[in-house]
């Protein structure tokens, strides 16, 4: 069996594939990669299907050894890429030697990047998805993070031509993104004018920001209703418990509480979010379902345009 | 028709409310849950990624790349119509408990709370046929109500750290056991045996949302021969 080693899994590496689905009823969260869009382009540049398994790097510092010759790909944020020490491009993808070391250095530009590998990495799936939840111990190789020693089994693959995403079509990842909210929950229990508060102040990332939920700092909302019975929270809900300091809750979040909910941040802006550090700042502005939808399509349709462009390196 | 409003969630989700608002934990509303959940499971479109049931709400999650949200909400609609009165009650589990403060270090303090001996306190727990209202906080965690008003006890004001697995508590009118161990601020009456949640079982869970609870007193000796630890 081909494996990649884990020779340093720096700040925090996970074995991702895009996330578990149909098993809230056993209290399983979703999982899957902060940032779907990057996760999506790794997997493409090496001619993976969509759902295989990657790995998700947050904040950098990340050492491996391909014991037989492999094709990766890294995106998402600006980590920079060392293949036996010599500099390579993101957004593209490489063949690697066997016995050569891969390294990602820490983020210059945003928190997580991914790094796919031809075949995809050859996990078993629990609950029908190879995404790690640390809090759960639930998939991945053993539900935890990557360890030093770690061996991952990459399947067999043929040698393919390594290919790059035009750099017109890389993502950006600004640094004071505005995050789009699609109002609902109990959004009629914030008055007019506690909307107007949120929707016209930057918020700050806290120290708590973690794969469960940001932590924001800024002025605080108040609800007239102080609890609610626990109920189902989506990707992306924006929780705004007694101190009035909202939390964004991601993809490791706890499935149901009891906190009121303004409404939550656009899907197609999570990424935006899951790319800053502690210490950046957001503001939030609404969008209809209506708009959020249609706009969700397009962006199928520009991605699914965008396959046929990678050009070919060879 | 079933008092219900459908509000937004997100892009990708929806939720649907039982009951009169503010009625809060009402049987009738989460048998409404459980058949509008099992009427959409019965028709599993394409679009269906998960629910989540809880109390008096159901969350439904779909993918927006397959369906527009007017005709999820039409389609949630249709299923939250259909009539409860006749839904199928959940199994009745009866899971063991060993009562005793050596495991329930929180079971003076409810006794004293409710003015009652620890053994009251203890049967009134166990005669009581809970409903599971609702899965979450942890992979396994059911919670289970209501709570007798006699013993229900407020969470603690300061949680502990850790819990142990299999501690069974009290948080108001609801009660759970803890499938493994996690901070928690509950408070703790006794602990039982039966795993909450094991990945390597099938099925994984011994309750299902909506299923009926009932607790029946074990000895320590029965507890530990049930494969309990304390």
């Amino acid at each position: 069996m081909n494996t990649v080693e884990v020779i340093k899994p720096g700040v925090l590496a996970l074995l991702m594939d895009a996330g578990r689905k149909g098993q809230h009823g056993l209290g399983l969260t979703t999982g899957g990669p902060l940032d779907a869009d990057a996760f999506f382009w790794a997997n493409t540049l090496v001619r993976n299907t969509p759902n295989a398994t990657a790995i998700e790097v947050s904040v950098g510092g990340m050492e491996l050894r391909a014991n037989a010759e492999v094709q990766i790909a890294v995106t998402g944020a600006q980590m920079p890429l060392f293949i036996d020490g010599n500099p390579r491009a993101i957004w593209q993808s490489h063949t690697v030697a066997a016995g050569s070391t891969i390294k990602l250095d820490f983020a210059k530009q945003g928190a997580r990047a991914y790094l796919a590998v031809a075949g995809g990495f050859d996990v078993k799936p629990q609950f029908g998805s190879t995404a790690t939840v640390v809090r759960e111990g639930i998939g991945g190789l053993n539900g935890s993070a990557l360890a030093t020693g770690d061996a991952l089994p990459v399947l067999a693959q043929r040698p393919t031509d390594d290919q790059m995403l035009p750099v017109n079509l890389w993502p950006t990842y600004p640094q004071h993104p505005v995050l789009r909210v699609i109002e609902g929950y109990q959004v009629a229990h914030f008055s007019a004018a506690q909307r107007a508060l949120f929707y016209s102040h930057e918020y700050q990332l806290s120290q708590q920001c973690d794969r469960m939920g940001y932590r924001l700092r800024g002025p605080a909302l108040q609800c007239d209703i102080g609890g609610i019975v626990s109920e189902g929270i989506c990707l992306g809900a924006i929780q705004v418990p007694a101190d009035g300091q909202p939390i964004v809750l991601l993809n490791d979040r706890q499935t149901i509480g009891g906190y009121p909910k303004i409404g939550s941040v656009f899907s197609a802006d999570l990424a935006l979010l899951g790319q800053l550090m502690p210490g950046a700042t957001v503001s939030f502005a609404p969008i209809s379902a209506e708009a959020a939808h249609a706009e969700l399509l397009l962006a199928e349709r520009r991605r699914l345009a965008a396959t046929q462009q990678l050009e070919r390196l060879s | 028709m079933p008092d219900m409003r459908i509000e937004t969630a997100g892009s990708n989700a929806l939720i649907v409310y039982f009951g009169a608002p503010d009625a809060g934990i009402d049987d009738t509303a989460a048998a409404q849950v459980a058949a509008c959940a099992d009427a959409l499971r019965a028709q599993n479109p394409r679009w269906l990624e998960d629910l989540v049931a809880s109390y008096g709400s159901l969350l439904v999650v779909y993918d927006p790349l397959l369906v527009d949200p007017l005709t999820v909400r039409a389609c949630v609609r249709n299923c939250a119509l259909v009539d409860a009165s006749h839904h199928q009650e959940g199994q009745l589990i009866r899971l063991p408990v060993y009562y005793h403060p050596e495991v329930g270090p929180d079971l003076a303090d409810v006794a004293k709370r409710a003015n009652m001996s620890v053994e009251q306190v203890v049967s009134i727990h166990h005669d009581t046929i809970y409903r599971v209202y609702a899965i979450g906080f942890a992979p396994g965690f059911a919670y289970l109500g209501q709570v007798d008003e006699r013993i229900a006890t407020p969470r603690l004001a300061t949680p502990r750290t850790k819990v142990p697995k299999g501690a069974v508590a009290i948080a108001d009118r609801q009660t759970a056991v803890y499938p493994a161990a996690s901070p928690g601020g509950w408070n703790l009456i006794g602990r039982c045996p039966t795993p909450m949640f094991d990945p390597k079982a099938d099925p994984c869970m011994p309750v299902q949302s909506g299923d009926r609870v009932q607790f029946y007193p074990i000895t320590r000796d029965e507890f530990i021969a049930a494969g309990g630890s304390l």
